[in-house]
């Protein structure tokens, strides 16, 4: 299959991955022959660890991305972004939204481990890291930050702005829209940022 | 006993024939036989018809008796006689109560209830014998021991020994109702000449 | 999202299912909430033109859409593939009478387990029960299978089992949309006693079942979903659901039969098939039920169970491991400490009120099926076994009858109505002592908060009076019954110790919503707050293993997560942890 792009999002239940991929896939349904999108959702509610296949092209079957295949992991949470790391190919995209969700603890307590961005950087992924919650909160509502990072996505992938845009309108309740709207392009920006910066600093 | 002994006792729910059957098996187990029986009981409380498997011999297998295989064959009604008789070996010994239970279909004008299956029977049976058991155990006390007299009757054909019998008869009846049952066994042990 | 015949868009399998039986023309769907199938009816209910109900437990249900399919309507019962155990008893009479309006039963497997408490192979319920067997590969077929699914049903007056797995009805694909059937409302059932009195005629219906089921056999032999889709090369591939789809990805030039009917199997069409190849590889998820049935007919050159597993979902690189032995890419554990991330029980949860106190109370705790089924982890620990929905109670009973003393039954309100009722009449009439405690959180939580009888609402939004527990347990001779505040630890746990001590039978009700319970999302709830200055550090109010206190050494409160309900105020000894703007 060789035109298909392959997506991973993954996060903590309830940081808004399932909708990012939602609106991820009705985007890539605008554009594209064909889209699959899978996810396992019980335990999202239940702050477990969540993760969301997308592919999409001229031609898909199976729902679920082949490990060290994906082109880009979406990462809501640094440790989930080790977790899912494998699935990424060697070079591929990962966005990852630098804050720490603790887990819930069974038996011994552990600590939150550190050293996750030097560990997938030393795997020869391409780490762009994105303060979306930080950013959220500065906008006045800490649950956008899964629009900014759907922003930051965008300008990583070529399907037209107008398309984002048009199903976040349809998606998203109606007095929620406009934050969210501005949450997105706030992540466009953040993206292209990073882009001017990489290539000013060569 | 080199061979398998093969009885049915056919008759309606509520008649007794599963008390008969134990008497029977106990009778054989008692004489160091290997018995398998098989019953279906449970239309035998509204009045359905019920059958009872008893096979008997040194080494027995399958519970189950084919037609044309029963050595012997009683019957506690007349049409259950004949509804079974097909069962019976070509020389087998059907031993019938003459009662008649009037089936349902035949109580609400549905059917007729056959006319001359004795006849019939008899005309198709090498070893054949009828009897008013209802009467023979009224008068031996209570129209309920009509089981035992006909175990008395099959008693005079099988080749257990009649005190093997009348130990079954001890072992398996309430002590009070002893007497009249052994009264009803001998009445049907005089019915066979 | 509209629909509108001949648009083409994204849905997720049981969205489509949910169409498919739109389109079908259903007049009728009932079923019970079970993961993965719950959507199905959730959607299906949006059309108003259907009447959907969510019905005390699956053999409830399948009864109800069984009296539809026989008042000559086309009806549709839905459940996870456990309900079909329930509904069991039904299931495997109905198909000895047949049906008049169309009956689609959806099984919706769960291979790999994801939300699930055992991998039984559902197929094999089709053979045993003598009907047909439909399945989807993907969401578009997962709609246009349900036509197919009635149509089959009403030409052979037969139930249909249409299999769906984890996979199938939770991902998304393109799926373009078609129209409804009309559906008729007149009724056509005929007083027939000897066709519909089955325990009594059934020596003759088992005739006409098998009659009917030869029938079937023959028909599906030229089955024109059944497909063959030629490959080049020396391999073939016999598969179905899921599998098909990764068999593409991985298997791009074998030649594939893939099957849509699963059951009976078109026994000349796989000989004939297998003839052609060196070697074809039946590939299916779970037991080797297809495979076993091609061996019987003497087909040799098959490759199945001995490369593929029996346990566990298949994926694109297990098909790749299995047949090409390359494996796929490990994750980071070896190399990085990532740890865990198991879902818990939420903030504010009134189950962790009553589990602290059960806790307290030292008790055997006998559990069932739900979201309380995470009070059996650590920290809480507080719950000791679980199985099947409604065993809890029976359990404590058996328990009891063992000679195990201070023996407790947790139990949902959803729960106790699908399957407990009948397991507490019975501990009153043989006389146990059990504790049975209700946890009522006024939903049915695990699969995503759906109406029961004793939430006041069904499934299409209508108000009903709420069925009441506590009369109801009265009125089935329980004599000790107890409402508590789970929120109340004193309260709670002084009810439990008082239904324990109990000479007879004892229930405890709890008293408070889930926090997603109808109207619960809503109201405003303050949080609360640790002071540092008052803390000593102890850790009791983590132990206590609720989501928004946060672990580490100086314990914290989120209160974007917090609900307010007080339980590691109560925990803590220090008065240290207290309402925000106290």
């Amino acid at each position: 299959m060789s035109n298909v792009t392959n997506v991973l999002l993954c996060g903590v239940g309830g940081q808004g991955v399932l909708l990012a991929s939602e609106v991820l896939a009705l985007v890539a349904a605008e554009e594209k022959a064909q889209v699959k999108q899978t996810e396992v959702h019980g335990v999202a509610q239940r702050g477990g660890s969540v993760v969301s296949h997308l592919r999409f092209g001229d031609q898909v079957y199976s729902p679920t991305v082949r490990t060290g295949t994906g082109d880009i992991l979406i990462a809501f949470e640094r440790l989930e972004a080790v977790r899912y790391g494998h699935y990424l190919k060697p070079g591929g995209l990962m966005l990852i939204n630098d804050i720490e969700v603790m887990p819930g603890q069974i038996g011994e307590y552990q600590p939150y481990p550190t050293g996750i961005i030097e560990f997938v950087q030393s795997k020869g992924f391409q780490i762009q890291e994105i303060s979306a919650t930080a950013q959220a909160k500065a906008l006045g509502n800490p649950k956008v930050s899964s629009l900014i990072i759907l922003g930051a996505l965008s300008a990583n992938l070529d399907m037209p702005q107008q398309a984002w845009e048009r199903i976040i309108r349809k998606r998203i309740p109606p007095k929620l829209v406009d934050i969210n709207l501005k949450a997105f392009k706030v992540g466009i920006e953040m993206a292209q940022a990073r882009a001017q910066v990489a290539v000013s600093s060569v | 006993m080199s061979k398998i002994i093969n009885i049915l006792l056919v008759g309606v729910g509520g008649q007794g024939t599963i008390l008969a059957s134990k008497i029977l098996t106990n009778v054989a187990l008692a004489q160091g036989y290997e018995v398998k029986m098989s019953e279906i009981h449970g239309m035998a409380q509204r009045g359905g018809s019920v059958v009872t498997q008893v096979r008997i011999g040194e080494d027995v297998h399958s519970p189950v008796i084919e037609p044309g295989e029963a050595d012997y064959m009683v019957a506690f009604e007349q049409l259950e006689a004949y509804r079974w008789s097909h069962f019976l070996k070509k020389d087998g010994v059907l031993i019938v109560n003459t009662q008649k239970i009037v089936p349902l279909p035949v109580l609400i004008g549905a059917a007729t209830y056959p006319e001359n299956i004795l006849v019939e029977l008899k005309g198709r049976v090498e070893h054949f014998i009828n009897l008013d058991g209802l009467k023979l155990a009224s008068e031996a006390g209570n129209v309920k021991a009509t089981n035992v007299v006909l175990m008395g009757v099959l008693s005079k054909y099988m080749d257990f020994p009649e005190d093997a019998w009348k130990n079954a008869l001890v072992a398996g009846i309430p002590a009070k109702l002893l007497d009249l049952n052994m009264k009803a066994f001998a009445s049907g042990v005089a019915e066979v000449k | 999202m509209t629909q509108e015949v001949g648009q083409r868009m994204l849905m997720a399998g049981n969205n489509a299912i949910a169409r498919g039986a739109y389109e079908a023309g259903v007049y009728f769907a009932s079923g019970y909430p079970g993961t993965p199938s719950t959507e199905i009816l959730e959607v299906l209910s949006q059309h108003r033109e259907i009447k959907a109900q969510w019905s005390a437990n699956e053999k409830v249900a399948f009864d109800e859409a069984m009296g539809v399919a026989m008042s000559g309507k086309r009806a549709l019962c839905s459940m996870k593939y456990v309900g079909l155990n329930v509904a069991a008893d039904s299931f495997m009479v109905f198909p000895f009478a047949g049906t008049i309006g169309g009956f689609v039963v959806i099984s919706a497997d769960d291979p790999g387990m994801y939300s699930s408490q055992n991998e039984q192979d559902n197929r094999y319920f089709a053979r045993l029960a003598e009907i047909p067997m439909i399945e989807p590969s993907d969401p578009q077929e997962a709609k246009d299978y349900l036509k197919l699914a009635y149509e089959i049903s009403e030409k052979f007056s037969t139930p249909v089992l249409f299999r769906t797995s984890m996979r199938v009805s939770h991902s998304k694909g393109m799926v373009t949309l078609g129209e409804r059937v009309k559906v008729g409302d007149s009724t056509s059932f005929v007083k027939d006693v000897p066709n519909w009195v089955v325990p009594i005629f059934a020596k003759s219906l088992k005739a006409k079942l098998d009659a009917k089921f030869a029938a079937i056999t023959d028909y599906v032999e030229t089955y024109e979903y059944n497909r063959i889709e030629k490959g080049t090369g020396k391999i073939g591939v016999i598969t179905s659901g899921a599998s098909y789809t990764y068999t593409k990805e991985i298997l791009p030039e074998a030649s594939v039969l893939k099957l849509a009917i699963t059951y009976p199997l078109p026994k000349q069409m796989i000989i004939d098939f297998c003839a052609q190849y060196d070697k074809v590889y039946i590939i299916e998820e779970l037991d080797s039920f297809i495979e076993d049935q091609i061996r019987v007919w003497g087909v040799t050159n098959l490759s199945g169970k001995d490369i593929f597993p029996r346990t566990g979902e298949f994926s694109p690189d297990i098909l790749a491991k299995c047949l090409f032995n390359e494996q796929p890419m490990q994750d980071f554990s070896n190399e990085f400490n990532i740890i865990s991330r198991p879902p818990q029980l939420c903030p504010g949860c009134p189950h962790r009120g009553a589990y602290l106190a059960l806790k307290k109370s030292g008790a055997l705790v006998t559990g069932d099926i739900g979201c309380y089924t995470l009070g059996s982890l650590p920290p809480l620990g507080a719950m000791h076994t679980s199985f099947a929905m409604g065993t809890s109670i029976g359990n404590a009973f058996g328990f009891e009858l063992g000679g195990i003393s201070k023996v407790a039954a947790v139990i949902g309100d959803a729960t106790f109505i699908h399957g407990g009722i009948p397991s507490l009449i019975d501990i009153v009439y043989n006389g146990g002592n059990t504790t049975v405690v209700i946890l009522d959180n006024s939903t049915t939580g695990m699969t995503g908060h759906q109406e029961h009888p004793a939430t006041g609402q069904t499934l299409q939004g209508k108000e009903v009076p709420k069925l009441d527990l506590v009369n109801l347990v009265k009125a089935l001779g329980v004599k000790h019954v107890q409402v508590a505040d789970p929120f109340d630890q004193k309260a709670m746990y002084q009810a439990i110790k008082d239904a324990l001590e109990h000479e007879g039978p004892s229930v405890v009700i709890t008293n408070r919503p889930c926090i997603f319970a109808r109207g619960e999302k809503q109201r405003p709830k303050t949080p609360y707050v640790i002071d540092i200055d008052k803390c000593t550090q102890c850790g009791a109010c983590q132990r206590i293993g609720c989501p928004g206190v946060l672990p580490g050494e100086q314990a914290a409160i989120d209160d974007v997560s917090c609900t307010g309900c007080s339980l590691c105020a109560q925990a803590c000894k220090f008065d240290a942890i207290n309402l925000k703007g106290e």
